[in-house]
């Protein structure tokens, strides 16, 4: 029982495109990196895991029951204060009124927003939102965290501060699986990148090893492209 | 031209003075139109939002039958409510013809569709917006129904003031199942409507013009409303 998940020949379709085909995957613990070129995939298959789409054919399977939560790439909080924002999950679980407040003041300090609080959740800037849907998903604790471009509208203070962030979360033992545009952060986070391209996975490799010696000429070739 | 000067005169006295009778209408219609528009709300935002997030067979059925109702016309309303409740309808037993019941029932028979209709819209929007963020976080549909209520509380009071705005001015319901009996079930419009076709002006046009006040109200209270909440919530 080494993995967490695993999908079996996958496929999704739009209509008559096929957006996913034949994929094969085991993920285990720790962090992996999804990267590719636009509309290679990755968020539908981000969605496809998390359940919030079903395989047109294969199986997405969870040998063990694990909990699990998503971060979009545009965070989107409802109409009420940041604190009621975090603690909506955890209401959502049935967990006491106490030891919710409890938990969201402790993911906003983990985030370094205490400050915000009372804060109504939709006039904070785009940074600062990100932060507190981390904070909302770290307050629930997953075992599996999905990260869709958590970073891509984000200053490059505001990015390295979400990376710290979703460094801590996985410090804690949680599953970390990140979309990503950006290579540097890839490099940075992740322990296997996971490359995908016109709905195929081309890739499952060690980050050193993908970085320096790429199994496919698809992927040498986006690396080459994107590292100029 | 003398007699409208003098009839205008003599309403913006009865106004000025509270006279009895004038006070006792305002305030029938105000009460008659504000139960029906929270009876209304009770029933029509649960309805706007199941039919928004739910899927169950015959929703779009139900879709196309609110927005149709939407246009109602009163006098059929006012028709179909008096079937129902004279003596020989198969409400008939309960007397509550030409009663101010009657009248909130038929006005809530008019106003709730409006505000189910609203309400889909504004919760379909919502919908589309928070879908996977709430599936994401464990909700519902049932609860994601609730919650997205909620996060467009603002946009619901508006549906509320239009579905009252629509209830205080129409006439041809209430007018049916109420039966303009003086001091019992007479609202503004049915005595505007009796009161000009007897030559009577001055309680009508006093009338007139605190009709026109309390929907230009609604209306001014909807728009600021609505730019408060979007500069507070975002
Ligand atoms: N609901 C949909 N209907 C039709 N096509 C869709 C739908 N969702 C996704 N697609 C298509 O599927 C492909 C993959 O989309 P996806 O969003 O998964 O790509 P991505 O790798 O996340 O791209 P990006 O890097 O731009 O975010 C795209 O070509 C997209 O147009
Ligand atoms: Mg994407």
């Amino acid at each position: 029982m080494s993995h967490w998940i695993e999908l079996r020949s996958l496929r999704r379709t739009e209509g008559t495109v096929c957006i996913l085909s034949d994929i094969e995957l085991k993920l285990g613990a720790g962090k992996t990196a999804l990267i590719g070129p636009n509309g290679a995939g990755k968020s539908t298959l981000l969605r496809l895991m998390h359940g919030l789409l079903r395989p047109d054919a294969g199986s997405v399977i969870w040998p063990r029951p694990l909990t699990q939560a998503m971060v979009f790439q545009r965070p989107i909080l409802l109409r009420t204060t940041v604190l009621a924002n975090i603690e909506y999950g955890l209401k959502l679980r049935g967990v006491s009124a106490r030891e919710r407040r409890k938990r969201a003041l402790s993911a906003l300090e983990r985030v370094g927003l205490s400050h915000l609080v009372q804060r109504q959740g939709r006039r904070l800037s785009g940074g600062e939102q990100q932060r507190i849907a981390l904070a909302r998903v770290w307050a629930l604790e997953p075992q599996v965290l999905f990260l869709d471009e958590p970073t891509a509208s984000l200053d490059p203070l505001s990015r390295h501060e979400v990376e710290r962030i979703i460094g801590e979360i996985a410090a804690s033992g949680t599953k970390i699986v990140m979309a990503t545009h950006n290579l540097g952060q890839a490099r940075r986070i992740a322990e296997e990148v996971l490359y995908l391209e016109a709905g195929r996975l081309l890739e499952q490799t060690p980050v050193s090893e993908f970085f320096h010696q790429p199994r496919t000429a698809a992927a040498r070739a986006f690396l080459a492209e994107e590292t100029g | 031209m003398s007699e409208i000067a003098q009839s205008l005169t003599l309403a913006s006295e009865l106004i000025a003075t509270g006279d009895n009778r004038l006070a006792a209408i305002v305030g029938l219609s105000l009460q008659v139109s504000l139960s029906a528009t929270l009876l209304s709300c009770a029933l029509g935002i649960p309805l706007g939002a199941l039919l928004a997030v739910g899927r169950f067979p015959g929703r779009h059925a139900l879709i196309i039958l609110f927005n149709g109702l939407m246009g109602l016309p009163p006098v059929v309303v006012g028709l179909l409510v008096y079937l129902l409740l004279s003596r020989a309808g198969p409400l008939g037993e309960l007397g509550l013809l030409f009663t101010p019941t009657a009248m909130v029932i038929a006005q809530t028979v008019l106003v709730m569709p409006i505000i189910a209709a609203l309400t889909l819209q504004v919760i379909e929007d919502e919908w589309h917006e928070y879908r996977e963020q709430l599936r994401s976080l464990g909700a519902s549909r049932l609860r994601a129904g609730r919650t997205l209520i909620w996060n467009a509380r603002f946009s619901l009071t508006t549906a509320g003031l239009a579905g009252f705005g629509r209830a205080i001015a129409e006439v041809g319901a209430v007018m049916i199942v109420g039966g303009n009996i003086d001091g019992v079930t007479r609202v503004m419009t049915t005595t505007i409507a009796l009161e000009t076709s007897k030559g009577d002006l001055p309680l009508a046009l006093a009338l007139g013009a605190i009709l026109i006040t309390v929907v230009l109200l609604v209306n001014a209270v909807a728009f600021f409303l609505r730019q408060w909440a979007e500069k507070r919530w975002g």
